[in-house]
């Protein structure tokens, strides 16, 4: 007796939790779906970038209210890892921080993938420092490159610009699989190796605890984190030829803020947007929306001239008309 | 003389359990800071509507509901599958299987395996079951490859579990004429349950913290549904915390560190339920 019903409790332990699954699957459609209307419903996949992520997350969320039917999660695969599923057909849509590759374009046309790429905000490249650093007012790239790459690397301040303080300079710097270190390293660094001494981080936290837990510490990242953090760090203005500016909403948007504001991207699968609907539905509704959503303070990037929305939009009707 | 070196002797000894008390407390500290620290910061995140929210942007409005269900889903997967053939894998072994030379090439694997790092498993669940098979990233996707990184070690677990029944058991069933399916059903399984059990248990407890092979084979960081069936796309615990601590808002993490508490709760239960289990049948298997 006892064995049987020790192998019925084995029995239990392991069947429960599938149960309990299938009772809430049941339960849920009471729940959640009272209003039997025949609404919108779908499937989209969408993935790639960190950076272009919160924006993402936010349209998502928005676009559940008006289509609750519609399951449209969004991963982080990072851009490049994005663009690896994408250019296979796996995913319909994928956020990058920066254009797709020619090897990336390569494998999209092996693969009969055509894809539309729409822009749908900008993010100034922050570089940053210590809130308690004084002596720093600006630096121009080749003061940039002097810190950042490991040929002839500055070792002290002081080898950086005459009259700054003679300590060690710290380096951190976003991981070498994001799109922020790939921008970083085509606009300043151009291909040739960070400082091997540089501390690198996925996670763009970290780097914002590096820098502002010493007084010689400097970073870089997105706008975002650096808008999140201002009372921590402080951003360093970039003189690049037209004296030195500073990242903020105007100057990132108007494009002063050079070479380091990039435009953030999403790209789609022009097969699924003519096939499935909800993607179509969900890409108008994040032109429409995007730039209101990304500049908003829970977010941090800074939104397009409307007019370019609207531009994009039209590039989008015509698409399916096609 | 005697006496000196008695005297040195007990030094030693009172040095050893010193040094063993150290390593201990410091163990100890660590994991206490460590849970002082997470639920100091979380503790306030931690209220009904945080537990049955789906994630948002703005911190007051999300919570784990979309990762709760699909951590069970996965698990719903995994813990069926991985019992079945993890336990069926150690009896062939350990009952079944000759000892030859093929059996102990098996077995040095399955030892092997389970050192494995998980994320290799997920590269192989990507390469198998979400590209091969085209189930896509989906909660089959991510249950069979939880399976595949706990597999090996329920099956070493269940292998010493039955290793440990007395022979006489066996023997004594085989005396009375049973088969050999019928004394590993009513003789072998009953006396190893406990075991079999504990090692389960802590294995899930494992899989449920997991995060890198998921990661890789592609769950997702925005989920605002749970999962309606097996090719559904999910996000479980893990991933929502790991993604709660990249933001740059404070509020954030201390989202991430209530996530935490949630999951920490969890494995709590699912390590007193091993704990209990194991004390329940070691008992009435001796009676």
């Amino acid at each position: 007796m006892k064995i049987k019903k020790m192998m019925k409790v084995a029995f239990l332990l392991s069947s429960f939790v599938f149960l309990l699954a299938i009772i809430t699957a049941c339960t849920n459609d009471g729940v959640f779906n009272s209003d039997k209307e025949k609404m919108e419903s779908g499937r989209i996949k969408i993935d790639g970038s960190s950076t272009v992520f919160p924006i993402m997350e936010a349209v998502s969320e928005e676009f559940r209210l008006k289509y609750p039917k519609v399951e449209a999660p969004v991963g982080i695969s990072g851009t490049g890892g994005g663009f690896e599923k994408f250019v296979k057909g796996e995913t319909d849509i994928s956020n990058a921080s920066r254009p797709m590759k020619k090897k990336e374009k390569k494998a999209a046309k092996e693969n009969k993938i055509n894809y539309t790429s729409f822009e749908l905000a900008y993010d100034g490249l922050s570089v940053v420092v210590n809130k308690d650093n004084h002596f720093i007012n600006h630096l121009t790239i080749d003061e940039l490159k002097k810190i950042f790459l490991e040929k002839n690397k500055a070792k002290t301040w002081a080898d950086v610009r005459k009259g700054w303080p003679n300590r060690k300079i710290e380096v951190f710097s976003p991981g070498t699989d994001s799109g922020t270190y790939d921008y970083f390293d085509d606009v300043i660094l151009q291909g040739k190796p960070l400082r091997r001494d540089a501390e690198l981080s996925e996670n763009d936290n970290i780097l914002v605890q590096g820098v502002s837990g010493s007084k010689y510490a400097i970073g870089f990242f997105g706008f975002a984190y650096y808008a999140a953090n201002k009372d921590k760090l402080k951003a360093v203005p970039i003189d690049g030829g037209r004296g030195p500016v500073e990242p903020d909403a105007e100057t990132i948007k108007s494009g002063k803020y050079s070479p380091l504001s990039r435009p953030l991207f999403t790209y789609v699968n022009n097969q699924s947007l003519k096939t499935n609907k909800a993607v179509y539905d969900y890409i108008e509704f994040t032109l429409e929306n995007a730039g209101r959503l990304a500049s908003s303070d829970d977010i941090g990037y800074v939104a397009l001239p409307d007019e370019n929305y609207k531009k994009q939009l039209k590039i989008l009707n015509e698409l399916v008309k096609k | 003389m005697i006496h000196k070196k008695v005297k040195r002797r007990k030094a030693i000894n009172h040095l050893a359990k010193f040094m063993f008390l150290l390593a201990t407390l410091l163990t100890l500290s660590v994991l206490g800071i460590l849970l002082c620290q997470i639920f100091l910061d979380g503790k306030e995140y931690v209220t009904l509507d945080f537990i049955t929210s789906f994630p948002s942007r703005f911190y007051e409005k999300s919570g784990i509901w979309a990762a709760i269900w699909g951590t069970i889903w996965v698990m719903a997967v995994t813990i069926p599958l991985s019992f079945m053939i993890g336990v069926g894998t150690a009896i062939y072994l350990e009952e079944y299987a000759k000892k030859t030379m093929f059996a102990t090439f098996i077995q040095m694997n399955i030892a092997n395996l389970a050192g494995v790092p998980s994320i290799v498993f997920g590269l192989l669940g990507l390469t198998i079951f979400v590209r091969f098979m085209g189930w896509g990233q989906s909660v089959l996707s991510g249950g069979l490859t939880m399976t595949l990184v706990v597999l090996p070690i329920i099956v070493v677990a269940a292998q010493e579990a039955i290793k440990t029944v007395p022979k006489e058991l066996k023997e004594a069933s085989f005396a009375m004429g049973a088969t050999k399916w019928q004394t590993t059903i009513h003789v072998v399984l009953p006396a190893a349950l406990p075991g079999i059990l504990t090692g389960t248990i802590l294995a899930i407890s494992r899989a449920i913290g997991e995060t890198a092979p998921l990661l890789v084979i592609g769950a997702m960081a925005y989920v605002a549904f749970v999962p309606d069936g097996l090719l559904s796309a999910f996000t479980v615990l893990p991933i929502q915390i790991f993604n709660w601590t990249t933001r740059p808002q404070e509020e954030f993490h201390g989202l991430a560190a209530a996530g935490i508490i949630v999951l920490m709760i969890i494995l709590f239960i699912m390590n007193g339920l091993a704990i209990w289990l194991r004390n329940k049948f070691q008992n009435t298997s001796r009676k």
